[in-house]
């Protein structure tokens, strides 16, 4: 009995339809979320992430009514967000249908809404979303789509987050995503040892091996990546029988 | 038969309704004591906290009608904190009261290993024989989403799982059947053990 390694097809969205982009911007349109997260569930997905990356200029009902369509279309869990500021919003999200809630922006600018989100859900609703990006003494966290520079350093917040009750961190490198150069192994490790929680790493993968690394390397507890599993290059039962056969213990449906 | 879902407000609920109407299952909400003292079959489903639901519990007064479903020999499955509501108490709420079905607390998994126990794992049986995994092959892997856990021994532990310590995974005695992980969430294998309780009910 291990715990498997988990393989998570992340949905940004604009709301409605799936985007694709570089280093979040240059977004294309890449499908219809409800169809993917189907493909997804009958491919061997342990998990599906919905953001919502227009949150903050588009109203959130067609946001929501994605969620329902897509929580529709699963028997495997669904995470969603993407500018959630306050508890009222994440219900809405839970309730229409989401098991966890993911927190970013708004988590920076008032830390409070971690534990008030947990309080009400338990931690295991809880995921915090940080956007990381290299810099001189460390890793830098960035808000707002990755827009924005903040005070705080990724490995702290990471540890504060963790304490005010998230239950799972789900960590980008800003220098990774969109780029194909493999997941940053080192950013997930300094995290993922740093909290007693699960970290997803996201950003930067293409090929079998980078998950392979950042499993083994980067001590990450599941993965996710977006275009590679939207595009059909990469299928996710191949990539899970890639891992098996290198001593991940992943799950492979029958 | 329909399936009363006990509503007292559980983020799972929807998820759990929706699997059961997948598989053919007619369901109702039960939010009132009276929903209970008529049901045929009962669920349970249950995330986050114990003392949230226990306290919904009893303030929606549902807890005596429950009670006297379980001893009726109403088929019942609780998931998640529905299991651990069966236990006497549980560490995550020491003034809090379960149901006493089972003897024991509800314990803390070792912080030896990531908390929660969140994501896909396998079971070992402890018990063969049981309901809820019949047609289910060894090593099939189930979602877990939680830190607390039924650790004690006992004669209805059907499977354990292990998260740096053996807890119950499914549970069965009687009519009264749990599971700690979330069918509603466990693709495939999950449906089974739900269409095994709707054959159980039946």
């Amino acid at each position: 009995m291990t715990l498997a390694r988990r393989i998570i097809p992340c949905l940004d969205t604009d709301g409605k339809r799936v985007v694709k982009g570089v280093q979040f911007v240059g977004l294309r349109d890449a499908g219809d979320p409800a169809a993917l997260s189907a493909r997804y569930n009958r491919e061997g997905a342990d998990e599906v992430v919905v953001l919502d990356i227009a949150a903050s200029r588009d109203g959130r009902p067609t946001f929501l009514e994605t969620i329902r369509r897509v929580a529709a279309e699963l028997s495997i869990p669904l995470t969603a967000g993407g500018g959630i500021g306050a508890l009222d919003e994440a219900r809405a999200v839970l309730r229409a249908g989401a098991d966890k809630v993911t927190l970013n922006t708004a988590a920076v600018h008032r830390p409070e809404l971690i534990s008030e989100i947990a309080d009400e859900f338990g931690s295991q609703a809880v995921v915090l979303a940080i956007d990381a990006k290299r810099d001189r003494d460390g890793w830098r966290v960035f808000v707002r789509g990755g827009h924005e520079a903040t005070d705080l350093e990724a490995v702290d917040w990471a540890r504060e987050g963790v304490e005010r009750g998230a239950g799972e961190i789900l960590l980008t490198s800003i220098d990774r995503d969109g780029t194909g150069a493999g997941f940053n192994c080192e950013l997930t490790a300094a995290v993922s040892r740093a909290v007693r929680v699960p970290v997803i790493a996201s950003g930067g993968a293409r090929i079998p091996e980078d998950f392979l690394a950042v499993f083994q390397e980067g001590c990450a507890d599941a993965a996710l990546a977006a275009s590679i599993f939207h595009d059909g290059i990469q299928p996710i039962i191949a990539l899970k029988q890639f891992l098996a056969a290198r001593g991940v213990s992943v799950r492979i449906s029958r | 038969m329909k399936i009363a879902l006990v509503d007292y407000g559980a983020g799972n609920i929807p998820s759990v309704e929706r699997a059961l109407v997948r598989l053919g299952a007619e369901t109702q909400r039960a939010a009132r004591a009276a929903d209970l003292e008529s049901a045929e079959a009962i669920v349970l489903p249950g995330v986050g906290h114990f003392a949230a639901m226990m306290r919904a519990l009893e303030k929606q007064e549902l807890l005596p009608a429950l009670r006297a479903a379980l001893t009726r020999g109403v088929p019942f499955l609780g998931i998640c904190v529905g299991l651990q509501a069966l236990y006497e108490s549980s560490e995550e709420a020491p003034e809090t009261a379960g149901l006493g079905i089972f003897a024991g607390t509800i314990r803390q998994l070792p912080a030896t290993s990531k908390l929660p126990h969140m994501g896909w794992n396998t079971l070992q049986e402890s018990r063969p024989g049981g309901v809820l995994l019949r047609d289910v092959p060894a090593e099939t892997y189930f979602y877990f989403a939680h830190s607390y856990a039924a650790t004690g021994e006992g004669a209805q532990t059907v499977a354990k799982c292990d998260h740096a310590a053996n807890f119950a995974a499914v549970i069965e005695q009687g009519n009264i059947l749990a599971v700690q992980f979330h069918p509603e969430k466990s693709g495939e294998a999950g449906a089974q053990v739900l269409r095994n309780f709707l054959e159980f009910a039946r």
